[in-house]
This record gives structure tokens, sequence and C-alpha cells, in this order.
């Protein structure tokens, strides 16, 4: 399946792979399951919302009652293929299948998705670190109700055990999107989740909460003695709720096989399920081969064929992908790769302020560090908070009517009270202080530190510093710097 | 062609005992050997009359994914009310905190 392209340029990658033990490599790829943002289910009007009192979004079409028939969601189809869009993949005619299975989550006893035509094929993720991880598809499902197990946990009271099942969460929609064996290392599994998410909380397909469900994450692991060409057999692991859990659970797998193989053992393709609390992964069941599920076609439901009109319409609706609001920071900053500051910047939080700055032509740097760092800690932001403050009082701090400390002060007041910087400003005492004011204070410095002044001026302009300080602890930190240093500067040459 | 997933490539060759045996215990049914025999010869038969359709010329016909000739039907993604919590729960034979309550599965972490 892979094309060879691919799989040359992960064999140098690969190479680099250094957790596990010589010799060994990692061969892993992800399948992430995201919730998409819609008002209602795939295939019902009941609504789409986390958190309900149990089985109260449901209707007869989700909860499998006979006479009951799925219609499709326009805007979850609309999500699925620009998360394919996102991806570089191709947006093509599919069919629905039936994918058959016993177990109560689906009361059905299926449950709708696709089969052997996906939505979308053939795309690929960049990530920051330049490395492409292909991307065999992405196909559109529904997800399934949740269990709750109760009862006892302990042998004996087996009898007194129930499993209890909330439907509101049956029929959602999701988009599985199911990656090639690219991944290297748990470190690379962890930059693809990551980049992934933010793609598709940019794109607004998804809330992005790894943590309440709506994006999940099951690793195909595998290894392989360096310079082997077949794949081995490969681990299924479930239940990882978290990037951390995810990075954990890849290298204990890998080091696990790579300990069964060095035993002269065998692994058995199983799906295992990892548990956090203990660190490791344990067998949950024997991996069932696709046609145990007994996929058919969905007759109830009429292929779907996208127009190109169609397409080009959802593809003009992507906005900045991460990537491109990276490599225009990158671009703006006069650097040559990403950093910390600007991976915070394109956040989906972060961004929104950012970009309109940039536009207006202030100053990137100024623009991107106040974001990063100051914005950033005052997240999550009241949706009151005003983009335009923002813009307003870098403004003001470019223009040097206020000094990079008393913006950080007027930002969180702003943030706090939800008031323009200027009235921010004003409530802080933070007014400007004129050019003769700040001159009266400087004079006041200079006659009180003569000689340093006359060091100062005849050249050691190390001095300079000394004078900045004594007029900044003056005026309590109101002063701007730099109108400081000029007005020093300008005494200087008249005495 | 494929039946239930089953690729039958071969119409001559009949479906064993074992696959039949495969096929119950993923509809969870459990058979007798003696079951396993009879279904396998009758599952035979119905898999020799759709062996029958194979032997058509259809090299002129379109492939088709669906009869009705439709395609791209959806609705828009507006919220219609579904069924209140006890309606939901009124088929079920035993609930218990607003869900429906069936025996524990086998196999699966609790």
């Amino acid at each position: 399946m892979a094309n060879s392209e691919t799989n040359q340029n992960d064999l140098a990658v690969r190479g680099e792979s250094e957790f596990l033990p010589d010799g060994w490599e990692l061969i892993c790829g992800l399948e992430v399951h995201t919730e998409l943002k819609t008002r209602t289910k795939l295939f019902c009007g009941c609504a789409n919302v986390f958190g309900a009192q149990a089985n109260t979004n449901v209707c007869p079409t989700c909860l499998g009652l006979p006479g009951s028939l799925p219609v499709l969601n326009e805007k979850a189809l609309e999500i699925a293929a620009m998360i394919g869009l996102a991806l570089s993949a191709r947006v093509q005619a599919s069919i629905f299948h039936r994918k058959n299975y016993f177990y109560p989550d689906m009361p059905k006893d299926f449950q709708i998705s696709q089969y052997d035509i996906p939505l979308n094929a053939d795309g690929h993720l960049m990530l920051p670190s330049g490395k492409r991880i292909g991307i065999e598809r992405a196909h559109v499902e529904e997800d399934t109700g949740k269990i709750t197990h109760l009862g006892g946990t302990s042998g004996r009271i087996h009898g007194a055990e129930r499993a209890l099942i909330d439907y509101n969460r049956s029929g959602v929609p999701l988009v599985e999107i199911v990656s090639r064996p690219d991944i290297a290392s748990p470190e690379e599994a962890r930059e693809y989740v990551s980049e992934l998410r933010s793609t598709l909380v940019a794109i607004g397909a998804s809330d992005g909460k790894m943590e309440e469900g709506s994006l999940r994450v099951d690793a195909n692991v595998s290894v392989r003695p360096i310079g082997e060409t077949p794949f081995r057999t490969r681990c299924e692991i479930k239940n990882l709720n978290s990037l951390r859990s995810l990075v954990r659970a890849i290298t204990f797998e890998a080091h696990r096989q790579v300990a069964a193989y060095l035993a002269g053992e065998k692994v058995t393709q199983q799906t295992r399920h990892w548990d956090e609390s203990v660190g490791r992964t344990v067998a949950l069941r024997n991996k069932e081969e696709a046609e145990d599920y007994r996929y058919f076609p969905e007759p109830d439901l009429v292929p779907l064929r996208p127009s190109e009109e169609w397409i080009e319409g959802l593809r003009s609706q992507l906005g900045e992908l991460p990537k491109e609001r990276r490599a225009r920071l990158v671009e703006s900053l006069g650097l040559t790769e990403t950093n910390d500051q600007i991976e915070t910047a394109i956040s989906v939080e972060l961004y929104p302020f950012v970009r309109p700055a940039l536009a207006a032509g202030l100053d990137p740097k100024i623009t991107v560090a106040r974001c990063a760092n100051e914005l950033a800690s005052l997240a999550p932001l009241d949706d009151g908070f005003e983009i335009s403050w923002f813009i307003e009082l870098l403004k003001m701090e470019i223009e040097g009517k206020v000094s990079a400390t008393q913006a950080k002060s007027i930002l969180a007041e702003v943030a706090k009270n939800l008031i323009p910087p200027r009235v921010a400003q004003e409530r802080l005492g933070l007014s400007q202080l004129t050019d003769d004011q700040l001159t009266k204070t400087i004079n006041e410095a200079i006659s009180q530190n003569p000689k340093e002044w006359e060091r100062f001026r005849t050249g050691e302009a190390q001095l300079q510093g000394f004078f900045v300080g004594k007029i900044m602890k003056a005026t309590s930190g109101k002063a701007d710097g730099k109108a400081v240093v000029r007005i020093l500067l300008a005494l200087a040459e008249q005495r | 062609m494929e039946i239930f997933g089953f690729r039958i490539s071969d119409m001559s060759s009949r479906i064993s005992p074992k696959e039949v045996a495969h096929v119950a215990m993923l509809a969870r049914l459990s058979l007798t050997d003696e079951e396993a025999e009879l279904y396998a010869s009758q599952l035979s038969s119905v898999l020799d009359h759709a062996s029958d359709i194979e032997s058509l010329d259809i090299h002129d016909l379109e492939v088709t994914a669906h009869p009705l000739g439709l395609v791209n039907r959806t609705r828009s993604d507006s919220v219609v009310s579904g069924l209140s919590q006890a309606e939901a729960l009124s088929q079920a034979p035993d609930e218990a905190q607003g869900m429906f309550s069936v025996p524990p599965v086998l196999g699966e972490p609790s």
C-alpha cells in the first residue's frame, strides 16, 4: 500500500530512532478518531453534545429501532471532506458499509462506516520537524455508545456485574484518519498527533479534546531488525487518552516486542489496552480479521459523488492551516525554522490576534513575543476581549508611548476588566510622561550624580544603563526607556 | 463474489463445516457438529444458486453501488427532538441510572 517514495524517506529517518536496543527499529501507524463539531448526529437529528443526561439525545435511528432509516448529515460530510483537503488527500466518490460485530455499544449490531472506498484517500501531513507522514485514508463513520462497567472487579462476584449503556454518543459523526506506518519514534507519534489536532481545530472540524474523548488515538506498533524489509506482526494499542499516554505506551510496547523476539518468543497479533496507572499494555483480545466484520454495502444510504465545485467551495473555506501559519511567522521573523514562541502563537486561541496585527504592519517580533508570552499567560481569554485592543496596545508600545513593562501591566488589566488599553493605562496611572517631565527628572538625576554624569558625557557609554535605572526608579517604571536614552544623549551633546 | 465478506472464487468448492463454525462464532451462535454439517450443506446450495447469477453475461452493464441510482442525499444539520429517556428505556429488559443495563461483556476491561 505504502508508496516507495515514502518508504525510502522513512528508512533514512528511522535510523535515527535510538530509544530501542541497537539494531532494532520501530514501525508505527496511528488511527486517529475525531468527533466532528456538528449540531446533530451523523444519520439523525439528535443533538451532538457532550455531557448530557444519559439516553436523552436518542431517537429510533440511533437506537437502531426497526423501521428507522439513516439520512446523512450535510455538515458532517462537508467537515469530513475539509479534513481530507487539509491533509492533501484525494476527495473521491465513496459509499458506506456496515461493519458487523456483537458488542452492546452499537444497538444495531453493526456500525455504519466506510470500507474499501473511503471519502478521502492518499494524503499526508508535514510535521514541524520536516518529516512527512503519509495518510492512507480518512473515512466517515458513526461513533458508538458509551459503556460503564458496574459492580465488583473480583472474579468471585462476576454475577453481580452489569454493563450500563448510554447511547447519547451512538451515531455522533466521526472521521477516522489512518496514517501509513511512517512513524519512527514515540516522539514523532506525539508530534504527529499534536500537528493533526492543531489542523483539525484550525479548520473547525473538532474541538480536539483528548480528555473528553473527542479525539481518540489507537497505535499500531511493530518492531523489526534494521535492514529487514517485511513488516513483522503488529499490535494495536487502545486507550491512549493523552499525548503522554501515547508516548509512554508506544515506548513500552516496542520494548516489549523487542524483548519477546530476543527471548526467542513470537509476538501475537492482538489488541492491547494501555493501563496508564501501571505503565504497561495488556492483551485485550486477539485481533479480528477484516472478514470477521462481514462488511457489506449499507443498503439504506446512497453513494456519495462529490462534484468539483463542491470540493473547491470547501477548499476555499479552509483558511490558514497550522503549517501555513508557521511558515508565515518563520518568514516574518526572518528565521529558518520554528521555535516555541511561534508554536504558541499559531494556536487556535492566539493566532486570531497575531494575524490582524501582522496585517496591520506591526513589528512581527514584538507581536509574536507579546502573544506567545503575555497573552498566552492570560489564556483562556474572555470572549469579550477584543482583538483591536491588543493591536492598539501593540501600537502604543511600538510607538514608544508606553514601555514594554507598562504594556505588560496594561495587557493584564485589559484582560482582567475587559476595557480598552487607554482606559487601563489611566486606571493604572501609567499615563506617558511628557518629554518635559522626563527632562526634569533626568536633570535631577544628573545633579545628584555629577561624577557619573561627567564620565558618561566624556564617553563612558556603559553609564547609560546607570542613568536609565535611576530614571526608571524615580518614575516607578513609568518612563519609556527609549525616550530616556534619547533625552540623555541630547543633554550630553549640549553640555 | 463475496458472501458475508467471504470471497467465494470457486463455486464448486462448498463451504466447509469449519467455515460454518467460524461464522457461528462471530454471530455468537453455538452449533453442534451435526448442525454445522447440516448448515454447511444448506449454505453450499445457497452459494450454488448465487453461482448461477455469476454465469450471466453482464459485461455490458455499468457497475452500480446502489439500485436507486441516486447520489448525495443529505439532510441539513438541524436538531430534531427524539425520544425522552423514559421512552428510550421503555423497551429495555433492564435499566439502571437512566441507562440500558446488560450482562457484563466478556473480554473487555472494566
